[in-house]
């Protein structure tokens, strides 16, 4: 096979090859980082160095196959940025607990890949380090906040690469960029070391050209960690998709989250799958999620509000830059570090989720929103004793072009309308391609119940045979 | 003038003396070199989390059970926001609505609730900065941040400064008996924050109170609530009122300052730590914490006035010392009925720490519990009498061994009346040498007597029993 | 919509320097979110439902307390903006002790 077509491989072909011994796991280390050096879509922030690959153990199950990682996750010795200008060539001393299980699996770090801002916003333009652009239409976004994983992957810059999904960041931009985006659920894979957005939210996850990739690149990323005090790992090992029909599978379409708002196109081609989902032999049925269009309001709260305080550690004090205009005296190093460091996105959660949490309005903003969350995850618990799984369009718009939701917050934050109510709940939920509306892609989400992340692989596999999406259309020459 | 009683309250936060911090498994330091006990977590590093030591649940746990504070089904952990360079993380990670202890007592003073939290680093004022001509600087060492603590929240049941004093002595040797803290002042293990108020004598509605910061000795927390108290009574005398704020206490000067800075008031924004689960403690975590429990000194006295037959004060003494009451109790248990309990207890406070220093641990001298057990026991035979037994402590202090060998070595045993004829025929040798005195007894003077029994104690090296020796010496004389 | 006095507070508390125009900007842009937001407060079936903090039913993730290697201090201090005797210099706070000490 000729170096120029190695990136066409999924990560699962390459693997049975270089097991087989017909592929050299360096040869494809060498072409993979060459087009990551040469890359024209600022996807990444930082590149391994030319020479010799990172050692792998020969019988490691992802066998040397290269991984890129959103920026957030702390890589020892290695630029840990999270898209902000407050940890330039922050260089942490420790590395993230899903990194080393990708490494000791055999996955080495290719690279770390462009985010919005501490992981906020949905379109990766709030990036200290310049937008990403997305490969199907250089004059539009990747989505965000993972846009960088998820254009990277999309271009075949990468086999493959982990994000996280707050309330939509790995789906919305996998959805946008015609790639397979995992959430796990909560708990699944380990945060430690993954520099926090919103605590109760947060969650690793793989970008992958196909299902059976993300499956694979999920079973290596899973792990209860002691560091982590909410992680649990998965009850059972994860198993390899292979499901070509959905006979049995009960669909359930929520109301609420696939009509109103949703753009024409990205609705045909949900109605679309979702009759390919018929032909295969499934049941698919309105449901109610009644909270569900609350979820963007009460995500718009307690996100904010955790950030506000997960935040409070880019002081100047202990690491990152220090505003020289703050230097002499403590009130305005904090003030003048924390406004220089921090872009208008952050600095507008951080205020949004200060005043949630100020004295007299707690109840009323906080306390309110924890109680629709749970509002929320009963709904979901009511329609999965009827249904296997919730489908939903994931991102209610095709890619938007780069700033036409830049000066408007509220309608940037519309884009994770479908994916929130699935993060609120702390359940899976996979994003699959679905299909162009306008040339460009778009996505179909699959929710399960919590853990099943086995069995929504196994129906998203049946369903991509189905579809057949071409995900090399948009590689990189 | 109007008669007023104070109204005091205490708040202490009490470093637990587990082998790891709060949250992470730097060990707890010990006045290393500045941030060589500290990790990503406790530096607060991008990505770190916190995991809750068991330990210090444990002991969070025997605190309760101690003080017989209710346990919480599921106690939470919460964010407590604000900026403070000591602070890592711009919160630190402590208990709010949901403590592990609610209620309970110590002695009278009832217990609000017991909450476990991290401590801040420490910050070094090194005067001027190297960078900025004229502004002052500070370094932070991270070496004791995140060190576990108990912080306990009493009821406003204290009356006096001398009764606070007294009460928190008493939680000092509680907590040192519990084994859950080293509850040193000096050094920071225990710190100690005093709510104050005063109100008219006889009335019940509680006056506004001050909050006075950082007592760091008990001497300057008897001396600080008095200076309050002082303060706070002048104002009411002066037609003022006191207003609520909180106070720094300056032991040098006795002067009381208000701590409140510019700044606004402050709002920590408290919301559940998303980073940790709740803590339920099971029955199994309770059970351990039960059985790690030791005897706590109120209950220790108890049991020694009753069973011992200690005073109030000796049975105090040796409840609140741990390592005398562990002593006595070797002691009695070695003495077997031969040896009264209070005796042993006398000779050990009486002759034995007098000899030993009054801090010494007497495990660490060179008498063992058996020996001044048997040693009591002779004297209660009258084998030897009790200045003799004196100087059977004195060898057994200085170089040990068995007191019935010091006894026959040294030629101690007593000479009682029944001592071959020893005793009579000194005795009747002391009359024959001093015939003035026996002149003068004759005469009248019966306290003359004491002048015959010098010479006899002395012949008889202190082994003759004093009663007997006036016993004989008035039959001799027909007294 | 929120003051120019509510948004300087709420910066205040967040250690946030604002510019003119900024705390203009964000006085608009947080009311809009607000306005959202508070639709959560037409809901009317909220009382005496449980709030949620954690979605895993987890309790008592606790530690073994067993101490493990503290980090080297040149690597504590390699990233701090102003290292000095062992440590991280900042401007002094001045008079007032931390205030949970
Ligand atoms: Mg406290
Ligand atoms: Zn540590």
């Amino acid at each position: 096979m000729s170096t120029a077509a190695l990136h066409h491989l999924t990560a699962t072909e390459a693997i049975a090859r270089i097991h087989a011994g017909e592929l050299d796991a360096a040869e494809l280390w060498h072409a993979y980082r060459a087009r990551a050096a040469a890359e024209d879509l600022n996807a990444f922030t930082w590149v391994a160095p030319e020479g010799e690959p990172p050692a792998v153990a020969a019988d490691a199950p992802l066998a040397g196959v290269p991984v890129a990682i959103k920026d957030l996750f702390c890589t020892k010795g290695i630029p840990s940025q999270a898209g902000s200008k407050i940890l330039e060539d922050y260089r942490p001393p420790y590395t993230a607990t899903a990194v080393e299980n990708l490494e000791r699996a055999g996955a080495p770090v290719l690279g770390k890949t462009n985010q919005d801002e501490f992981a906020m916003g949905s379109s990766t333009e709030h990036s200290a380090y310049g937008p990403t652009l997305n490969p199907w239409d250089r004059t539009r976004v990747p989505g965000g906040s993972s846009g960088g994983s998820a254009a990277a992957v999309a271009a075949g810059i990468v086999p493959w690469s982990i994000g996280t999904d707050t309330g939509g960041s790995i789906r919305q931009p996998a959805a946008l960029c015609g790639i397979v985006g995992l959430k796990p659920t909560y708990g699944a894979v380990s945060r430690y070391g993954m520099i926090a957005f919103a605590s109760s939210l947060d969650q690793a996850g793989p970008f992958t050209r196909d299902v059976a990739d993300a499956a694979l690149l999920f079973s290596a990323l899973t792990s209860k960690d002691k560091c982590d005090s909410t992680s649990l790992g998965l009850p059972e090992p994860v198993r390899m998709p292979t499901a070509t029909d959905l006979r049995g599978i009960r669909l359930g379409v929520p109301e609420e989250l696939s009509g109103e708002g949703i753009d024409a196109g990205v609705l045909a081609a949900f109605q679309q799958s979702l009759d390919l989902a018929r032909d295969l032999g499934a049941t698919v049925e309105t449901i109610r999620l009644p909270h569900a269009p609350h979820g963007l309001a009460a995500y718009y709260i307690l996100a904010p509000a955790e950030c506000s305080s997960n935040l409070a550690r880019y002081d100047g004090v202990r690491f990152g830059a220090r505003a020289a205009e703050g230097a002499e005296d403590l009130l305005s190093m904090y003030t003048q570090t924390r406004a220089h460091g921090f872009g208008a996105e952050v600095k507008r959660r951080i205020m949004l989720g200060t005043y949630a949490l100020s004295s007299g309005y707690y109840d009323a903003y906080y306390g309110r929103a924890q109680k629709v969350r749970t509002k929320i995850a009963d709904d979901f618990r009511t329609a999965f004793a009827s249904f296997d799984f919730v489908v939903t369009p994931t991102s209610p718009t095709t890619a938007f072009e780069l700033g036409a939701k830049l000066d408007d917050p509220l309608a940037m934050y519309l884009n994770d309308f479908c994916a929130v109510p699935m993060s609120l709940a702390g359940i899976p939920a996979v994003s699959i391609p679905n299909g162009l509306a306008d040339g460009l892609p778009t996505g179909l989400q699959i929710a399960g119940p919590a853990f099943s992340e086995s069995r929504i692989l196994d129906a998203a596999h049946a369903l991509e045979q189905a579809i057949g999406f071409d995900t090399t259309r948009a590689f990189s020459a | 003038m109007t008669d007023y009683e104070p109204v005091i309250g205490l708040e202490i936060h009490v470093q637990l003396a587990t082998r790891t911090k709060m949250f992470c498994s730097c060990a707890l330091s010990f006045g290393e070199e500045p941030n060589t006990r500290t990790c990503p977590v406790c530096l607060g590093l991008p990505g770190s989390l916190p995991v809750v030591n068991a330990q210090a649940i444990q002991y969070g746990l025997m605190m309760a059970l101690a003080f017989g504070s209710e346990i919480n089904e599921r106690a939470v952990f919460a964010r407590k926001n604000y900026f403070y360079p000591d602070l890592p993380k711009g919160y630190q990670i402590s208990q709010y609505d949901r403590p592990l202890c609610e209620g309970g007592a110590l002695g009278d003073v009832r217990l609000t609730r017991i909450h476990l939290e991290e401590d801040a680093a420490k910050l070094v004022h090194v005067g001027e900065s190297g960078r900025i001509h004229g502004s002052d600087a500070s370094v932070v060492d991270f070496n004791r941040g995140g060190t576990p603590l108990a912080e306990m929240v009493t009821e406003p049941d204290l009356r006096s400064a001398e009764q606070a004093r007294d009460w928190l002595n008493l939680l000092r040797v509680t907590l040192r008996q519990l084994g859950v803290s080293d509850v040193n002042m000096e050094e920071g293990s225990l710190r100690c924050d005093a709510n104050v108020s005063v109100r008219p004598r006889g009335t019940t509605e509680l006056g506004t109170k001050t909050e006075l910061k950082n007592m760091n000795s008990f001497r300057f927390l008897e001396r600080g609530i008095n200076a309050e108290i002082a303060r706070q009574v002048a104002l009411l005398e002066a037609g003022d009122t006191v207003v609520q704020e909180t106070l720094h206490f300056d032991p040098r000067t006795e002067r009381i300052s208000s701590l409140r800075s510019k700044e606004e008031a402050h709002d920590y924004r408290y919301f559940p730590e998303p980073d940790l689960v709740p803590v339920a403690p099971t029955p199994e975590m309770i059970e351990s914490a039960r059985d790690a429990l030791p005897e706590l000194p109120a209950a220790r006295a108890a049991r020694y006035e009753a069973a011992f037959g200690l005073s109030e004060d000796d049975a105090r003494l040796f409840a609140f010392r741990r390592e005398l009451g562990d002593w006595l109790e070797a002691a009695v248990a070695e003495g077997e009925g031969a040896a009264e309990p209070r005796a042993i207890a006398n000779w050990t406070r009486g002759e034995l720490i007098s000899r030993i220093g009054a801090d010494a641990d007497p495990a660490d001298s060179l008498v063992t519990p058996a020996a001044l057990a048997r040693l009591v026991a002779l004297v209660q035979a009258r084998t030897v009498n009790a200045g003799a037994a004196k100087q059977v402590l004195d060898v057994l202090v200085a170089e040990g061994g068995e007191p019935e060998a010091i006894v026959e070595r040294e030629g101690l045993a007593a000479l009682g009346d029944d001592g071959g004829g020893e005793l009579s025929a000194i005795v009747d040798r002391a009359i024959a040498e001093n015939p003035d005195v026996v002149e003068r007894i004759r005469g009248g003077n019966a306290k003359a007597i004491g002048a015959l029994m010098g010479p006899v104690m002395r012949e008889t090296k202190g082994r003759a029993d004093g009663g007997e020796v006036q016993r004989l010496l008035r039959e001799k004389l027909g007294l | 919509m929120l003051s120019r006095d509510q948004v300087l507070h709420v910066a205040r508390l967040a250690r946030l320097e604002l510019s003119e125009p900024e705390v203009e900007r964000m006085a608009g842009e947080l009311s809009k979110v607000l306005d959202h937001v508070e639709t959560i407060a037409q809901l009317g079936d909220l009382d005496g439902v449980e709030p949620t903090t954690h979605v895993v039913d987890v309790e008592n993730a606790l530690r073994a307390d067993v101490p493990r290697p503290s980090l080297p201090r040149d690597v504590v201090l390699a990233a701090a903006p102003d290292a000095a005797s062992g440590g991280f210099r900042v401007p002094s706070p001045g008079a007032g002790a931390n205030p949970t000490e």
